[in-house]
């Protein structure tokens, strides 16, 4: 819809072939998921995550419990001055996706961000470059486009004050929030 | 005697709700400023008058870094007026300049009168006089009105003590909890108002050129919208709500129209709308990002940041030119951002990365036509830089101490200063063109 002709064109062959790369070893790679989940998850505040589901894996297949870690990351980084989320996160992004595309009333919002270095006007641009990157990967793996709004904060709303590399590293990045 | 139409417009929307009020620093001088000395007024009413118009045409005149004031307690004598002055006590003090004054109740009102007459020391002649009249509360105006006179008789150049400038604070109350404020001051930070607050970011203050209503993004409705506001009246309207980005507004030097950018076709282009007609024209048409227009001097052609080329370098097209016909201006540089002319329309004052080993954005100006580079800024997170109307001084945010500060350097790079803050992070200093 707003997608302009060009860039879509670009961002699917990105998209597809990162796809093609996840559809490889999804399969055989069984800790990934989990491991990105909790190393990258913990900072997030969203409260959508179930709780319970360390405790009744008991219950669940292996296969539901590394779709509920994925779904518990809600914050994705990115390196510096790179739009294109990270190989890691591929595996957890396609949960979202297919949560999304399991549940069609279920409503998100993608919000860009970067760190404070370059202009504020240009990170208002990277931080909705980022943002698109996990939308068409989203939409590729079957979630739909007006299931998603994104919206990007530049440098205006840092997870870290501080001029410390730590600080850019957290700054970096796509938060996933449910609407 | 001079018309003080300007001052009493000024007045009519000073409301002085002093929010993070700004003070001047001086961070760095010139070698050999010009000694003048600035005789405290005299007051002849009864009272004590709230503000001293000798020390601030003395801050004025030191923060532009070219003067340098006598101290009072070093005068040989306090003259009041002309037939109070010996100019050998001056001459004996090394002194080229004099400036003398006194405030009188103006007969009949509640006005007060301030007479003040200026001396060249080592010609011995009177180079200007007159008397300004106004309510207490615009003491202040009249003293930055007297730092104008005697700063385009001694350099040749118009003063900008009486211009005013835009910035936005961000004050974190608490982790995830910031409140964002839209001000506007004097361009010395004094009698800082708040123009708007918000729970959501505020970025990209602009002025018209007529310096009556002013442009921002405001994410109020969690997106990025762009408003105008009257400054006079407070009234203000949303006038983009495109999907995706709406940024970077900025007026034409004529005022009838506003570049912008925004991404609703996929990625941030530069647009132009009609402000009378609302005709939205798409200026720029590629796949990388766009941003950061600045009309040219003559309003014919907008100078823009985009990254086509992997990093980002400024650009110039002229207003309905096809999108193939882009100029190039910027090369030598990693990152070269946020430009925009000088009055002269030739020098290019923009952020500068100079190469990707070192991560450091300082403030320079381009000659477009010599390709000279001048690298004014030694500090390394400098942004935002905006220019006096004068073009004597460029404003700009920077970090200090780990917070956001405006500070301000001379176009040759010689004189800083710096407008520390009170609380909150300080930055995207606008500064206002004349009011008349």
């Amino acid at each position: 819809m707003f997608i302009q002709r060009n860039n879509l064109h670009k961002f699917g062959l990105i998209v597809v072939s990162l796809f093609a790369l996840a559809a490889c070893s999804s399969t055989s790679d069984t800790d990934e998921a989990a491991d990105s989940g909790s190393a990258t998850g913990s900072s997030s505040s969203s409260g959508s995550a179930s709780s319970s589901a360390g405790s009744s894996s008991g219950q669940l297949s292996q296969e539901e419990v590394r779709a509920q870690n994925a779904l518990r990351q809600t914050v994705f980084y990115f390196d510096f001055d790179v739009a294109e989320f990270k190989p890691e996160d591929r595996d957890t992004l396609t949960y979202h996706a297919r949560d999304l595309a399991a549940s069609p009333n279920k409503r998100i919002r993608l919000e860009g961000h970067a760190d404070e270095r370059g202009t504020r006007e240009y990170n208002l641009a990277l931080g909705e470059r980022r943002a698109n990157g996990i939308l068409n990967y989203l939409i590729v793996n079957g979630a739909s486009r007006s299931q998603i709004e994104v919206v990007s904060y530049g440098e205006e709303r840092p997870a870290q004050n501080g001029q410390t590399e730590s600080a850019y590293s957290r700054n970096r990045r796509v938060e996933v929030v449910a609407r | 005697m001079k018309n003080f139409r300007t001052v009493l417009l000024l007045l009519g929307f000073l409301s002085c709700t002093s929010h993070a009020e700004l003070s001047i620093q001086i961070t760095q001088g010139v070698d050999n400023p010009i000694p003048i000395s600035i005789v405290p007024f005299a007051w002849q009413g009864s009272g004590v008058l709230s503000e001293d118009v000798a020390r601030i045409v003395t801050s004025d005149l030191e923060q532009v870094g070219e003067f340098r004031a006598l101290s009072p307690g070093n005068m040989l004598s306090l003259p009041r007026e002309e037939s109070e002055v010996f100019y050998r006590d001056w001459r004996t003090l090394a002194q080229d300049y004099l400036l003398v004054g006194k405030i009188d109740r103006a007969p009949g009102s509640q006005l007060v009168q301030v007479q003040y007459e200026f001396f060249d020391i080592n010609r011995e002649v009177k180079l200007a006089g007159e008397i300004l009249t106004g309510s207490v509360t615009q003491l202040r105006d009249i003293a930055h009105e007297i730092s104008n006179v005697v700063f385009e008789i001694v350099t040749g150049t118009r003063g900008a003590f009486t211009t005013q400038i835009l910035y936005i604070v961000a004050e974190e109350n608490s982790p995830g909890n910031t409140t964002f404020r839209l001000e506007k001051s004097d361009y010395d930070g004094q009698r800082a108002e708040v123009l708007l607050e918000s729970s959501e970011p505020i970025m990209s203050p602009s002025w018209s050129p007529n310096g009556q209503d002013i442009a921002y993004v405001s994410f109020e409705t969690t997106l990025p919208r762009i408003y105008i506001q009257n400054i006079a009246t407070g009234q203000r309207r949303q006038i983009t709500n495109y999907p995706n980005i709406n940024s970077s507004p900025v007026w034409s030097p004529d005022g009838s129209k506003l570049a912008m950018v925004l991404s609703k076709d996929g990625s941030p282009d530069i647009y132009v709308q009609d402000l009378t007609t609302n005709e939205l024209i798409r200026v720029t048409d590629h796949p990388a990002i766009d941003t950061e227009p600045a009309w040219t001097v003559d309003g014919r052609a907008i100078s823009f940041m985009s990254d086509r080329t992997g990093q980002p370098q400024i650009y110039q097209m002229e207003l309905g030119a096809s999108s193939f016909d882009v100029e190039r201006l910027t090369y030598d540089c990693f990152q070269c951002m946020k430009g925009q002319f000088l009055p002269d329309g030739v020098n290019l004052v923009h952020v500068r990365r100079e190469t990707r080993q070192s991560p450091n954005y300082q403030i320079a100006i381009m000659n477009i036509q010599t390709l000279r580079v001048i690298t004014l800024t030694d500090t390394s997170l400098d942004e935002s830089p905006s220019v006096a109307p004068n073009g004597s001084m460029i404003m700009y945010a920077t970090k200090y101490q780990g917070r956001g500060v405006l500070d301000a350097v001379s176009i040759d790079g010689r004189v800083k200063f710096r407008l520390p803050s009170s609380r909150g992070d300080v930055r995207e200093p606008a500064w206002s063109p004349f009011f008349n």
